[in-house]
């Protein structure tokens, strides 16, 4: 399959999304809502629930399938809300010595008025800096588009896995062939080059593990063992071996 | 005396390696008067006729923040590759090298200010507009790392486009790692001072520029996340004039103050002095605290 066209099904209708992961893998989530600073981001869909019998909180990206449901989490692009009220609740799953598991699915962070007057920046910023020092395991799924930097917020993680058909990319194929040739039909040749999909960016040594797709099971019990194995981990050994994994890169 | 210094000489006159015209005068794309290049650069870059802040290159930064003869370098030989290879990056690289006469987009190492010891970054918009790629990640994290472990202040000047496409997620990833130092950093007790020039977005935006402790910007800069035209774009109408400038994210509460360029050293000076340690506060003040 083209890499493009990996790009285009992680955007099609008819995927499973962060709440239907959710559900499969959590049964009994309970969701927690609002930033306590000023609203709460339906972009973000985030609580407590047991994981395989281990207590997680979990924070997902959510983009709706009806178009109800589009509009209300907003198309899957949150607002710096979003992003505060994920890290509330990551600090909470600190507090409570609770492992953390995003699950990422995002053209990007919203882009608007409000948005960048309320921090977008910042908030994304803020997210980097404090994962970066989460006494708790943390794990990412890219479960269908990495967009950007929107992405990343949530990705700073412990071990970051991806759905076989996800992609994760600096710039969306479109905005890269634009740039580079003022030419948005060819991002099929743009989507070649940012090496965007999941076998090529584990081969990158930037990603950890490819999961199947539509195997919320599977993906459940992989999590589970990855958290296994970082909840035995020190603070400071969980917190050295995290920097490490990114101090590495480039 | 410091060898490399000797070899820098060259390039600590960037803007008139073709890149400001040769002649005497530099003509104000503001207001079309001519000004003499010497007291352009007396008056710190900034249009005596209407004020107009001409683009500061990342040497020329250092010099007008640092002590006299102060500043030592730190990983100038760092160059990018093309680790993707993507499509004429190489090219862009090299062009990129010889229009700016820097090896990468920011330049780093140790200096002082007022006779304060920091290390200090400034990013360079000559080029590749600042971008972040891998060894500007790679330059800032080391800086960020002696600074913790040398106990020492950060002062940044921030410049950016945001990440480097060309590098793909490897250099998005630099935001992560970036941020990791910077909080290291600040967990060891260490003061970072940011301050934004014009433009800084994007993925820079979203990590280091957001991370000081005092976040300074220049009058007018333009500071935001996502691009002003994909937003009008995507709203289909006009955005406000001073959207994502630097006067308007003070009012959204995002930026400590605003600093014109004849104060920066005097007003970053005075900031430094009111977070030395308390120890070599105490001799300052025979004792007395
Ligand atoms: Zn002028």
């Amino acid at each position: 399959m083209e890499d493009y066209d990996i790009v285009c099904g992680a955007r099609s209708d008819g995927r499973l999304t962060a709440c239907d992961y959710i559900t499969r893998m959590i049964p009994d989530f309970f969701e927690l809502h609002g930033d306590r600073l000023y609203g709460d981001d339906r972009a973000v869909v985030a609580g407590v629930g047991t994981l395989k019998g281990m207590p997680v909180t979990v924070i997902g990206i959510e983009k709706g399938k009806t178009t109800e449901e589009r509009i209300v989490h907003n198309f899957g692009s949150a607002h710096p809300e979003g992003y505060r009220k994920a890290l509330r609740l990551m600090k909470q799953a600190e507090k409570f010595r609770r492992p953390v598991l995003c699950l990422v699915d995002t053209a990007g962070a919203f882009c608007g008025i409000d948005a960048e007057e309320h921090g977008q920046g910042r908030a994304i910023a803020d997210s980097l800096a404090e994962m970066s020092a989460l006494k708790t395991p943390v794990v990412s799924v890219i479960l269908g588009e990495g967009g950007s930097g929107g992405a990343l917020a949530l990705s700073h993680a412990d071990r970051i896995f991806m759905i076989e058909d996800a992609y994760f990319s600096v710039v969306s194929p479109e905005s890269c062939a634009n740039i580079l040739w003022k030419d948005t039909a060819r991002a099929a040749e743009a989507a070649e080059m940012l090496c965007l999909t999941a076998p090529k960016l584990q081969k990158l040594g930037l990603i950890d593990r490819v999961c199947p797709k539509n195997a919320p099971e599977r993906l459940a019990a992989d999590i589970a063992g990855e958290l296994t194995v970082l909840s035995a981990m020190s603070d400071e050994a969980l917190l050295e071996a995290r920097y490490r994994r990114f101090r590495r890169i480039g | 005396m410091d060898l490399r210094k000797l070899f820098l000489k060259a390039n600590n006159e960037p803007e008139t390696n073709g890149l400001l015209p040769r002649s005497r005068h530099i003509v104000c794309k503001g207001c079309g008067r001519k000004t003499p290049v010497a007291r352009v650069r007396r008056e710190f870059f900034v249009c005596p006729s209407c004020g107009r802040y001409y683009t500061m290159r990342a040497r020329r930064r250092i010099l007008m923040l640092t002590d006299k003869r102060s500043f030592t370098e730190h990983d100038r030989e760092l160059v990018s590759r093309n680790t993707l290879g993507f499509p004429e990056y190489d090219a862009k690289l090299l062009a990129a090298r010889e229009k700016s006469r820097e090896n990468e987009a920011v330049i780093c190492g140790t200096a002082r200010i007022e006779g304060h010891e920091v290390c200090i970054f400034a990013m360079d918009s000559y080029f590749m507009m600042g971008s972040m790629g891998a060894v500007v990640g790679e330059k800032i994290t080391r800086l960020f790392e002696y600074a913790a472990d040398h106990r020492m202040p950060v002062v940044g000047v921030t410049v950016s486009g945001g990440a480097r496409m060309q590098e793909g997620m490897i250099s998005l990833m630099q935001m992560s790692k970036v941020s990791a130092a910077v909080r290291r950093h600040s967990d060891a007790g260490g003061l970072y001072i940011v301050l934004l020039t014009d433009p800084t977005t994007g993925g820079v935006d979203a990590s280091f520029a957001m991370q000081g402790d005092i976040t300074l910007a220049e009058p007018g800069a333009r500071v935001g996340f996502a691009g002003p035209r994909v937003i009008e774009k995507s709203l289909n109408q006009a955005l406000p004039k001073d959207f994502q400038r630097a006067e308007r994210v003070l009012a959204c509460g995002f930026i400590d103050a605003i600093v014109p360029r004849n104060e920066q050293r005097t007003v970053i000076g005075k900031l430094l002095a009111l977070h030395e340690p308390v120890a070599a506060r105490k001799e300052d003040s025979d004792g007395r605290l």
